[in-house]
C-alpha cells in the first residue's frame, strides 16, 4: 500500500559526521573530571567522607560512653606517647587517653565531632537558604533591590557573640522546653549562626544575578514569555551554583568555629555535651602538661575547616564552565 | 636551661645585695601581682577586696583579725573586753585606748580625732560609703583625749567589734579628708589615690587598674620595718597567668588569690620558683536544694516563690543524694590541699562545724536503700525514679568555673548511679551573682532544683551568717529578688533557736547552739555541704614572712615580710 520511504539525499549525506570522536559526556562527568584534577580538593573530599562517616559510624565501633567517668583511670596519655616516654601512663582501653576525670577521649572526639558537625552542616545550609534567596530577589526585582540590601546591611552590623549571650538568656528557656536541653540549644545555636552569616552569599549572589539578567540568553528567554520564576530557576540559578557552592564551604567552617567559641565561653551545650570546642575549652588549664588535650579536637577542628575549604575551591573550579578544562 | 640559670642567678645576686637582717628598706622591692587590678585606694568608697587589700599596706585599724581568726590590737593598745572593762557591762559602749606615739607618714600625730573623723567621714548620708554596714547600731563616737575613743550603740550588741575593725574599717586622716565628706568624697582624686596612712608603706605612685609603686614609710612605728624599701603591685591578668609569674618565672613575689585546680597549682610548682600557701576561711562549696517550685510552667509570681519542691523536701531524697556523694574525692579533684571534705553550712572556724556520721564515705547502696524504702522506686522501667507521680529529674546550675563543671560531672554521675537524672546548666559568674532582678539566670531567683556555689562571711561570729537560714530573709519579687535564704527554707524550730543565739553570750554556749544550728539545716534538708575551700596564694622562695590571713587583707603583715638570701 505505501511507496518505501525515499533515501536521504545524498548531499545531506555527504555531510553527515562519521560519528563523535569521543563517548557523549554528561555536564556531571565533565564536573568531575575537572574536580578529579584538583588534587586538594580530592584530598579534602576524602577527608571530610573520614570524618563524617567516623562520627556516624564511630559510636557503634568505639562503644565507650563518652560521658562515663572513671576516675581511677584519670589522665590517660595517648597510647602514642609511649613511643617516646616509656613511663608514661597509657592503656590500649584509652588510646587517646582520658580527660582529669577520666573521660575517654576518643568517644568524646567522636561525640563531639558529631554535635560540630551537625551544626556545621545544619547552620551552613540554613545560611544558603537565605542567602541566596535574599540575593535572588534582590538582584532581580529592582523594586526588592533597596530594601533587601538594606537589610543585608544592618544584619552584617550585627555582631554575633553579644547577639547570641542575649538570644540564649531569652530563647533558652522555651526551647528548652519544647526539644530538650541538647535540642534546644541546637535549635538556637543553628538558627543564630544561620541567620547572621547568610549576608556575604546573598551579596555575591544578588551581583552575578545583576550581571546575568542583563545577558543575551536571559532577554531570550524573556521574549519567548518564560515567567520570572522559570528564568530564575532555569537559567540564573545553575549560573550562579558556583559562588553558592564556595560561599557554603565557607559557612560551613565559620559555623563550626561559631559553636567552639560559644562553646569556649561556657555558653554552648550543657558542660557535659562534648562539642570540639568545649573539649579544648577545658583542655586549656593542663595545655602544657597534656597538650593532646587541646592538640587532637583542635586538628580535628582545623582538619574540617581546612578540607571544606578545599572541597569549595575545586567545586568552583569544576563548576564554572569557563574554567573548567584549563 | 640556660634562661632558668641565668634568671636563677639574677634571684641569687638580688638576694645577695642586702645583707643586714631587720633594718628598714634594706630588702629592696617586693613585687606582688593582683590579678584583679586596684582602682582606687579608699575602702570607703569600694566594694572590691582588691582595692581594700591594696590600701591595707596604707591604711590601718584599731584592731584586725590575725591568721586564727583572733582579734589582735594593731593601732589600739589593747583590744576592750568585758574583762578588762573595755566593753561597758550593758554591751552599749566600747572604749579603745590608742597606742601612744603613732604618727601619719606626713609625720603629723594620729589622734582620736582622725578615728572620730572616720566614723563621721563614712556615716554622712550625702557620702554613699560602702562599709556603712560595719558602723550600724553605732549611736555616737566621742573621744574625750587625744588617746581615747568611746563608741556608744543604739541598743545592746553581741558583737561590737565592727566599727574600726579589720581591712574594711580603717582609719583616714582627718586633716587629708577634711573637704572630702559627704558628696564631695569620690571627687577627691588625689586623697583617695594617694591616701596618707600610719601603715607600713606610702603610695608613691598610682595607676588606676594597673600598678601602684609603693615606698616604706619613714615614719612608722616600728623602726625597723619594713624590710622593702618598694612595693611594686601589679593587677590585672588572671589566676594563671598571676601562679604562673610567682612559681615558674619567679617575676613575681606573691600572687593573690589562685582559683585554680590542685594539678594545674601543682604543675606550676614544679617551676621551682614559689610555693602555694593555703588559709581556711569561713568557704564552704554546697549544693542548695531549692524549696519551692522551680516549674517554668509557673507564672513570675509563682516560680521558685510558692512551695513545696515536688520531691527534693522528702528527707529520703536529700539524704539519699548526700550519701551518694564521695566527697573526699570531690574534695581532691577540685580544690586538693586547699580542701576539706566536710558536712557542715559553717565549716569555719572549726569550732563551730560538726561532724556528720558516716559524711566522708560514699553508700550508693544505703543511698539506694533508703529510697526504694521510702517508695520511690522505678516504676516505668527508664532508669529514673519516680516520687510522688513524677521523675526524679533536676536542672543542676552553677557559675561557669573549670573546676565546678567537674563537679557536675560527678555529682551526676553518682545520682544517676542511685536513679536521679540530672541535667547540668552552666552561667556565667557575673550574671549568675550578679543579682540582677530582671536575669533570671541569678543564683537568688534559683530557677532550677539545685545549685552549687561557695559562700563566705566577714569575721569570725557566725551570728549573722545563720540568719541566712531565717523564714523572713526568703528572696521573692517583693524583696526584688534580694535575700540571703537562697533555699527558701524554712523552719520554725531553726528560726526559735537562733534568736536564742542573738541573746546569748556565753562563748560555749553560743558554740552548742551554732553546731545545733549547723545540724539542723544539715538535716532538714536546705543544703548539702561538699567542700570547706582554703584560699590559696602563692609566694616566692625568697620571700619570708608570709602568713596567709583569710580573715582580714591578705597583706595583714606586710611589714614583717623580708628576702630570704
Amino acid at each position: 500500500m505505501t511507496e518505501p520511504v525515499p533515501a536521504s539525499p545524498k548531499a545531506i549525506e555527504a555531510l553527515r559526521d562519521e560519528g563523535p570522536l569521543a563517548p557523549p559526556r554528561s555536564q556531571a562527568a565533565d564536573v568531575w573530571a575537572q574536580f578529579r584534577k584538583h588534587k586538594g580538593a580530592m584530598m579534602g573530599a576524602a577527608v571530610l567522607i573520614f570524618i563524617t562517616l567516623a562520627v556516624l559510624l564511630g559510636p557503634y565501633i568505639w562503644t565507650l560512653d563518652p560521658q562515663r567517668l572513671d576516675i581511677r583511670n584519670k589522665d590517660l596519655r595517648p597510647i602514642y606517647t609511649a613511643l617516646w616516654d616509656g613511663t608514661a601512663n597509657v592503656s590500649w582501653g584509652h588510646p587517646f587517653g582520658t580527660d582529669n576525670l577520666g573521660r575517654d577521649q576518643l568517644a568524646q572526639m567522636i561525640a563531639g565531632g558529631r554535635a560540630s558537625l551537625a551544626v556545621g552542616w545544619a547552620a551552613m545550609v540554613l545560611s544558603l537558604l537565605i542567602g541566596t534567596g535574599v540575593g535572588v530577589l534582590a538582584g532581580y526585582f529592582r523594586r526588592l533591590d533597596g530594601p533587601l540590601m538594606r537589610i543585608t546591611d544592618l544584619f552584617l552590623s550585627l555582631p554575633i557573640l553579644p547577639l547570641l549571650l542575649v538570644a540564649v538568656t531569652l530563647f533558652r528557656q522555651p526551647l528548652r522546653a519544647a526539644f530538650g536541653p541538647e535540642g534546644g540549644m541546637f535549635i538556637l545555636i543553628v538558627t543564630i549562626v544561620g541567620i547572621t552569616s547568610w549576608m556575604p552569599t546573598a551579596r555575591i549572589v544578588r551581583g552575578d544575578i545583576l550581571a546575568l539578567k542583563e545577558r543575551e540568553f536571559i532577554l531570550a528567554a524573556r521574549s519567548i514569555g518564560t515567567t520570572s520564576g522559570k528564568i530564575i530557576r532555569r537559567h540564573l540559578l545553575p549560573n550562579v551554583l558556583s559562588p553558592i557552592m564556595v560561599s557554603a564551604t565557607l559557612g560551613l567552617a565559620t559555623a563550626i568555629i561559631t559553636e567552639s567559641a560559644l562553646s569556649f565561653l561556657g555558653v554552648g551545650f550543657p558542660s557535659d555535651f562534648p562539642t570540639w570546642g568545649k573539649m579544648l575549652a577545658d583542655a586549656v588549664p593542663r595545655m602544657s602538661e597534656f597538650p593532646e588535650r587541646v592538640v587532637l579536637p583542635g586538628t580535628a577542628i582545623s582538619l574540617t575547616v581546612l578540607s571544606v575549604n578545599y572541597l569549595g575551591d575545586g567545586l568552583r573550579d569544576a563548576l564554572d564552565p569557563r574554567l573548567r578544562g584549563r | 636551661m640556660k634562661i632558668k640559670t641565668l634568671l636563677m642567678g639574677a634571684v641569687a645576686i638580688t638576694g645577695l645585695a642586702p645583707a643586714a637582717f631587720a633594718e628598714r628598706a634594706s630588702d629592696g622591692q617586693v613585687n606582688i601581682i593582683y590579678w584583679q587590678a586596684p582602682s582606687i585606694l579608699n575602702p570607703f568608697l569600694t566594694g572590691g577586696t582588691k582595692d581594700i587589700e591594696a590600701a591595707s599596706l596604707v591604711l590601718e585599724p584599731l584592731a584586725r583579725y590575725d591568721e586564727t581568726g583572733a582579734l589582735v590590737p594593731w593601732l589600739a593598745a589593747e583590744v576592750p573586753t568585758l574583762a578588762n572593762g573595755g566593753f561597758s557591762e550593758d554591751k552599749t559602749q566600747l572604749t579603745w585606748k590608742i597606742q601612744e606615739g603613732i604618727v601619719w607618714s606626713d609625720g603629723t600625730p594620729f589622734t582620736s580625732a582622725d578615728v572620730k573623723f572616720t566614723y563621721e567621714y563614712c556615716t554622712d548620708p550625702q557620702g554613699g560609703c560602702a562599709q556603712l554596714a560595719k558602723f550600724e547600731n553605732v549611736a555616737s563616737v566621742e573621744t574625750p583625749d587625744d588617746l581615747t575613743v568611746v563608741v556608744t550603740f543604739d541598743s545592746p550588741v553581741s558583737n561590737p567589734y565592727q566599727p574600726f575593725v579589720g581591712a574594711q574599717s580603717p582609719i583616714l586622716q582627718q586633716a587629708q579628708f577634711a573637704d572630702c565628706t559627704g558628696a564631695n568624697a569620690p571627687s577627691c582624686t588625689d586623697q583617695n589615690f594617694y591616701p596618707i596612712g600610719t601603715g607600713p608603706f606610702t603610695v608613691a605612685e598610682f595607676k588606676p587598674n594597673d600598678v601602684i609603686t609603693f615606698e616604706a614609710n619613714e615614719n612608722f612605728r616600728d623602726p625597723a620595718k619594713p624590710a622593702f624599701a618598694t612595693v611594686n603591685f601589679k593587677g590585672g591578668g588572671d589566676a594563671t597567668a598571676a601562679g604562673r609569674a610567682v612559681m615558674e618565672t619567679g617575676e613575681f613575689d606573691y600572687a593573690w588569690n589562685l582559683q585554680l585546680a590542685p594539678d594545674v597549682i601543682a604543675s606550676m610548682e614544679q617551676g621551682g620558683m614559689g610555693t602555694p600557701v593555703a588559709g581556711f576561711g569561713t568557704g564552704v562549696e554546697r549544693v542548695m536544694l531549692n524549696w519551692t517550685n522551680p516549674d517554668p510552667a509557673l507564672g513570675p509570681d509563682e516560680r521558685a516563690v510558692i512551695g513545696p519542691h515536688p520531691f527534693l523536701q522528702e528527707p529520703a531524697v536529700f539524704k539519699a543524694m548526700s550519701m551518694a556523694i564521695d566527697r573526699p574525692l570531690l574534695s581532691e579533684v577540685g580544690y586538693g590541699d586547699a580542701g576539706k571534705p566536710t558536712c557542715s553550712w559553717v565549716a569555719g572556724p572549726e569550732i563551730y562545724a560538726i561532724e556528720v556520721e558516716g559524711c566522708f564515705e560514699q553508700d550508693i547502696a544505703g543511698a539506694n536503700a533508703l529510697l526504694d524504702e521510702a517508695g520511690f522506686v522505678d516504676s516505668d522501667g527508664d532508669g529514673i525514679r519516680e516520687a510522688n507521680g513524677v521523675p526524679m529529674s533536676l536542672v543542676f546550675q552553677t557559675s561557669t568555673n573549670a573546676v565546678r563543671q567537674d563537679f557536675q560531672a560527678l555529682l551526676k554521675q553518682w545520682w544517676s548511679e542511685i536513679g536521679i537524672e540530672t541535667e547540668l546548666r552552666n552561667i556565667d559568674a557575673s550574671v549568675f551573682f550578679g543579682g540582677d532582678p530582671g536575669s533570671p539566670d541569678t543564683f537568688q531567683k534559683f530557677y532550677a532544683d539545685i545549685e552549687m556555689y561557695q559562700n563566705t562571711f566577714d569575721g569570725t561570729d557566725p551570728q549573722s551568717y545563720f540568719g541566712n537560714g531565717l523564714c523572713d530573709k526568703i528572696p521573692s519579687p517583693a524583696t526584688q529578688w534580694q535575700g540571703e535564704n537562697v533555699s527558701r527554707f524554712c523552719m520554725e524550730e531553726y528560726d526559735a533557736l537562733h534568736a536564742q543565739l542573738t541573746q546569748i553570750d556565753d562563748p560555749e554556749e553560743r558554740v552548742r547552739i551554732s553546731q545545733e544550728l549547723n545540724r539542723l539545716a544539715f538535716e532538714n534538708g536546705m543544703m548539702i555541704p561538699l567542700v570547706h575551700r582554703g584560699r590559696i596564694s602563692a609566694a616566692s622562695n625568697t620571700l619570708g614572712g608570709v602568713v596567709l590571713n583569710v580573715w582580714d587583707s591578705e597583706l595583714w603583715n606586710v611589714a614583717d615580710w623580708y628576702r630570704i638570701d
